[in-house]
């Protein structure tokens, strides 16, 4: 039994630096293959389409909520310690700093990242990888860098929008269920408003998008089996960027805020 | 001329291929016949560099192409056209966008010079009027056409068929045999091809192949192949269940 384990271990351990080493052999393919995005530039805008235009109704519902309940909750816990003056600031900073990128990314992870992983693990099953590696077409240029292209230039305007919507339905809900005018939230958020902040959720964003184009790339390409095998490989595209977008998130607010 | 030489490959215990050796000569069709699961697709993937061997060599004109790598297998590629056992269509395309893709990719050709190329490969293969369709509303039998009319759209040097005419109606099939044989005639094609169908390989072959346990066995002309004593060869093509290959 003890063995048993140690090899469960060992056999996990292996999996996963496998998987380590794959992501790195793949985004080295995909540096390489950055000289030629220009041709077949329509695959990177039918992907921009796909991951940005469409995703936007899906994040300015979530991001309404977002912002309208972290209203709410900082408005509760300022009760009788902190002025309502800075309600604003509080929000503004929540929303543009950690609550839009994130909040956009897990969004768009299950929405986009499972799509590119079933789109490409049913693409693999069916041998049409193998189809167009016989047309002398390199799959990397033809559907991992559009992708790839489109998911980190995407997830930072869709996290301009998610700001701009949550901070609208942050202010809504303090002029009308906490009693804070409109001037006084918006001066509060003017008040310690730094552009750098913006910038530093907007870099968030390009990495997520980097994370969920190239995790669902991996897991399509790494499919076996048929329709349960693209089942299997959508969802841990899913789970996988998930989890990565909350741990690149605590490395990089540990670099710029640390 | 491809020349295989003791070309290795397993996966995981499962042995595939163990030693073989074929030579393909140049403007013939050589056709491989062997059981279901013999390892003929795997053989033919090895072929165009989709799967590498575990050990073993494959020259074409004399150059080992299984240590090919990027420009060069690209460069490779465009002399061979596939057809797929699944015909493996991308399903996101039209059949237009299918067999010009190739064209398109690596030509310069104004686009309606490709849209007439790809109507006569589509007519080639007995299609009309399936241009702007997706795969999914194809009969099988129509997508193997499709995938023919794709592997044929650069008039490539080298045609690897993966069975061909499994799926046609049999006035089709003969079509398609009829195809294949214009190929090599009119525009000197070297094919290999894979099938179960032995009335097709009699038909198409200068050479059959049999492989067998991961080997070849029998090399020879469709003549000899009638007339061989070679039990297993008889079997196979006799379609018996009892004898030296064991049905089950
Ligand atoms: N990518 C792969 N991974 C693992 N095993 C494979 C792979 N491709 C093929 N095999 C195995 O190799 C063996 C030979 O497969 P192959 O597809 O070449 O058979 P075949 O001769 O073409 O059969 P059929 O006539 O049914 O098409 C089978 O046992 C198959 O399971
Ligand atoms: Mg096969």
């Amino acid at each position: 039994m003890g063995m048993g384990l140690v090899s469960y271990i060992g056999s996990k351990a292996l999996g996963f630096f496998t998987d380590v080493g794959g992501v790195a052999i793949l985004l080295k393919a995909i540096v390489f293959n950055l000289p030629r995005l220009f041709k077949n530039f329509h695959l990177t805008v039918e992907q921009m389409v796909f991951i940005g235009v469409n995703s936007l109704p899906l994040i300015i519902f979530v991001s309404i909520f977002t912002g309208a309940v972290s209203s709410v909750q900082a408005a509760y816990q300022f009760h009788n310690y902190v002025p309502m003056r800075y309600l604003g600031t509080a929000v503004g900073k929540a929303v543009v700093i950690e609550l839009g990128p994130v909040l956009t990314a897990l969004v768009v992870a299950g929405r986009v990242g499972a799509a590119i992983a079933a789109e490409l693990g049913t693409m693999k099953v069916t041998e049409q990888i193998d189809a167009l590696e016989t047309l002398a077409i390199d799959p990397i240029h033809y559907l991992v860098v559009p992708r790839f292209i489109s998911g980190i230039t995407m997830l930072p305007i869709l996290v301009l929008f998610s700001d701009l919507v949550a901070i609208l339905g942050a202010l809504v809900v303090a002029v009308v269920f906490v009693d804070v005018s409109a001037h006084t939230f918006l001066s509060g958020l003017k008040m310690f408003f730094h552009l750098s902040d913006l910038f530093a959720g907007l870099f968030k964003a390009f990495i997520f998008g980097g994370i969920i184009a190239t995790i669902g790339c991996y897991q399509g390409f790494k499919t076996t089996g048929g329709a349960e095998g693209v089942g299997t490989s959508t969802t841990k595209a899913v789970v996988i960027s998930s989890v990565l977008i909350l741990v690149a998130d605590y490395v990089i607010a540990s670099f710029l805020f640390g | 001329m491809i020349e295989i030489v003791d070309l290795h490959k397993s996966f995981g215990d499962n042995k595939v291929l163990d030693g073989v050796n074929l030579t393909i000569n140049k403007g013939e069709t050589t056709t491989i016949i062997g059981r279901s699961g013999g390892g003929k697709s795997v053989l033919l993937k090895h072929i165009i560099g989709l799967v590498k061997p575990d050990s073993g060599r494959i020259l074409i004109d004399g150059e080992d192409i299984t240590l090919y790598k990027n420009e060069k297998l690209v460069k490779l590629r465009q002399r061979f056209g596939m057809l797929f056992q699944s015909s493996a269509l991308f399903d996101s395309m039209t059949v237009e966008e299918n067999v010009g893709l190739g064209l398109r990719e690596h030509t310069k050709l104004p686009e309606d010079e490709i849209r007439g190329i790809v109507n006569e490969k589509l007519r080639l293969v007995g299609l009309r009027g399936v241009e702007d369709v997706k795969p999914a509303e194809l009969s099988g039998g129509m997508k193997k056409r499709v995938g023919l009319a794709r592997a044929i759209a650069m008039n490539p040097e080298y045609i690897l068929y993966d069975e061909p005419t499994t799926g046609l109606d049999p006035i089709m099939a003969d079509a398609i045999n009829y195809l294949i044989i214009r190929m090599k005639n009119e525009l000197n094609v070297t094919s290999i091809a894979v099938t179960h169908d032995i009335v097709s390989a009699y038909k198409i072959s200068n050479r059959i192949a049999m492989i067998y346990e991961g080997k070849i066995i029998f090399v020879g002309t469709p003549e000899e192949v009638k007339s061989t004593d070679d039990p297993i060869v008889r079997q196979f093509v006799e379609g018996k269940a009892t004898g030296i290959i064991k049905a089950v």
